[in-house]
């Protein structure tokens, strides 16, 4: 997999996540992604930098094209070394929070999404990966 | 910054500006809870049509707007939800409840009216 065109958006306070939209939304739309898709990515990018602000403190959104031989899309990497999740099952599963953010930040995320990957240890820090590709029709 | 609120006969409208900051949200819910208390305020219209993005915590804000108001006797109708948006929300599985819509501000106004009128 090829990537090309990265930005990346340091996170640390509440304002940054509006810059990390931003930048995936002009990205995205870069790429060729239709609005319905750009909002999807968008917000999962908004969901995915706030979890950092809020839980993390701080860390980091790269935001990627990348390519394959049949497809182009985009790529996003949120890292951070913060204090890691717990429970990562338990965190995926709908409706859990232990902030107002209505628990639908992973697996509202996860939906929105074609790829998603998370690694996170205690103590350690967390990193999300997820990606959407371009539709061919 | 400021979310700008106006006043229309007993009726707050609140044209909501492209994109909301967490802090911004927050203080147009706090602002929105003033001035309910302070006036005879029947409801709110939050009109989003100039908004491109909805996710959670601006959707948690909305939800409680919309508590907020019926606690203390008055109704929120959020309009223009653009289409991308609502996708979005419903893929997330944000519901929104207890905020009624509409299609654009004067529909949303319309509606206050009569649910006000009838109740």
């Amino acid at each position: 997999m090829g990537t090309f065109q990265e930005t990346r958006v340091y996170l640390k306070q509440e304002l940054d996540i509006v810059s990390a939209r931003h930048a995936g939304r002009l990205l995205a739309r870069q790429i060729g992604f239709n609005l319905v898709d750009e909002t999807r990515i968008t917000t999962a990018i908004s969901e995915l930098a706030r979890n950092i602000v809020l839980y993390a403190k701080e860390g980091t959104v790269y935001i990627r094209t990348v390519y394959t031989n049949e497809q182009k899309g985009i790529e996003i990497l949120v890292s951070d070394d913060g204090p890691g999740i717990e429970n990562v099952e338990l965190a995926l599963r709908d409706g859990f929070s232990t902030s107002r953010g209505l628990g639908a930040g992973l697996p509202g995320t996860r939906r929105l999404m074609d790829e998603f990957e998370i690694k996170s240890t205690v103590g350690v820090g967390t990193q999300v990966l997820v990606r959407k590709w371009l539709r061919s029709i | 910054m400021n979310t700008p609120i106006m006043e229309i006969d007993n009726i707050l409208v609140v044209p909501v500006q492209s994109s909301l900051s967490d802090a911004a949200a927050l203080k147009m819910q706090k602002d929105l809870a003033s001035i309910i208390s302070k006036r005879s305020i029947q409801g709110i219209v939050i009109d989003l049509t100039d908004v491109d993005l909805v996710d959670s915590f601006i959707a948690r804000v909305l939800v409680d707007i919309g508590g907020m108001t019926r606690l203390m006797g008055a109704i929120t109708v959020a309009t223009g939800i653009q289409p991308a948006v609502a996708i979005t929300l419903v893929e997330m599985g944000l519901t929104v409840e207890g905020v009624l819509t509409a299609l654009d501000l004067q529909q949303g106004i319309n509606k206050l009216r009569l649910l006000k009128k009838e109740g």
